[in-house]
């Protein structure tokens, strides 16, 4: 049992990760806080991204003074990259958005932005 | 709101070592780990800290807005002629035209671990250099808007 | 009360079905790619750079990146204009 954690530890790592982002965006009533649920999840995708491209033993796919020819996958180390930035231009849009709301309606409870309610 | 004298100085010294640390990122890029995104973000990390050691008021005759939004204008500009460069010499959009030439970042490479060369890999340290000027531009201009979206708020 | 209850049943049940999959994963040896072999192989003859991540970055995906480098451009251009200078006497719409 502990062999099969310490093994599988990163995946372990991101099931968590999702989970806590997923219960601060249910549970949170500030948008901040819902934010940061969301990002959280953005990381836990970018680790599940980098932790599938593993190679056990492997070094980072880069040849300048490289140890050994044995590489991890860079496919995918490529993506996080772009996943990051998207990431990045997601959150300051985001953030920009709730600093207009606190600005137009004083509040950044989601429950109490009255014209936003369904 | 202004942070003391000693953190503000220590901002000021460290600015500059901030920016060439960028640089050595994203010229690097193609050698080591890093590259445009990584590079221009820590230069904007030096804006960062210079933004949180002065005022606001204090700052915007240092850093401005337009400078900032014109350097990321030039950034993707050059990303996209960059790009487009390769179909003056009849190769496709994005083609690395400049690789293994022998001329301008041409030096041939062979397969396998090696020291590093910077004047290699042809049309990548090129772009890197586009997407690095556009990051610092733009992270920079987020965080001075976001900036100036606060309002202090008086002591009562 | 009889949500928040029902929320923490559904996040308990993920849990407990992500957490069996993720023990099923294979980690540390991926499924043979040939693609990512083809670019340690030749990445380094065809682009000349000796990051490999990089030449993926900005020569194989090169579109994709422009596609990035446009978001990137787009958010900084919402944010502007999400926090421009308001006229003489304009506000915010709110009645």
């Amino acid at each position: 049992m502990m062999t099969l954690l310490l093994l599988k530890l990163p995946y372990f790592t991101v099931v968590v990760l999702t989970l806590l982002g997923l219960a601060a965006m249910v549970f949170k009533k500030n948008l901040i806080k819902i934010l940061m649920g969301l990002s959280l999840m953005e990381s836990a995708v970018n680790l599940f991204l980098v932790a599938t491209g593993y190679r056990m033993g492997g070094v980072a796919p880069i040849f300048t003074n490289a140890p050994s020819p044995h590489m991890t996958l860079p496919t995918v180390q490529a993506l996080t990259l772009t996943s990051i930035v998207i990431g990045v231009a997601t959150s300051a849009m985001m953030l920009s958005f709730a600093m207009v709301i606190y600005k137009k309606y004083g509040t950044v409870d989601s429950q109490k932005v009255k014209k936003l309610k369904g | 709101m202004k942070m003391t004298k000693i953190v503000r100085t220590t901002a000021d010294v460290f600015y500059p070592f901030c920016l060439v640390f960028g640089l050595y990122v994203v010229i690097h890029g193609h050698l080591t780990p890093g590259g445009g995104f990584q590079g221009g973000a820590v230069m904007a990390t030096g804006a960062a800290l210079l933004i949180v050691a002065h005022a606001y008021e204090d700052i915007t005759g240092r850093i401005r807005k337009t400078a900032m939004k014109i350097l990321e204008a030039i950034g993707l500009l050059t990303f996209l002629f960059a790009g487009l460069s390769g179909i003056l010499f009849h190769r496709p959009f994005m083609a690395n035209w400049m690789a293994q030439t022998g001329k301008l970042f041409g030096n041939t490479v062979a397969h396998g671990p090696n020291p590093g060369d910077l004047n290699t890999a042809g049309l990548l340290p090129l772009l890197n250099v586009g997407v690095g000027i556009e990051v610092l531009g733009g992270l920079t201009v987020i965080l001075l808007y976001m900036l100036s979206g606060i309002k202090e708020e008086k002591k009562p | 009360m009889m949500k928040i209850a029902l929320f923490s049943a559904i996040l308990l049940v993920l849990f407990g079905g992500l957490m069996y999959i993720a023990a099923d994963l294979p980690f540390g040896s991926p499924p043979v790619s040939d693609m990512d072999d083809y670019f340690i192989r030749n990445g380094q003859e065809q682009t000349g750079a000796n990051n490999i991540v990089t030449s993926i970055v900005f020569d194989f995906r090169g579109f994709d990146t422009l596609g990035e480098a446009t978001v990137l451009f787009t958010a900084v251009l919402g944010v502007g204009m999400m926090f421009r200078k308001m006229k003489e006497g304009e506000e915010y719409e709110n009645d």
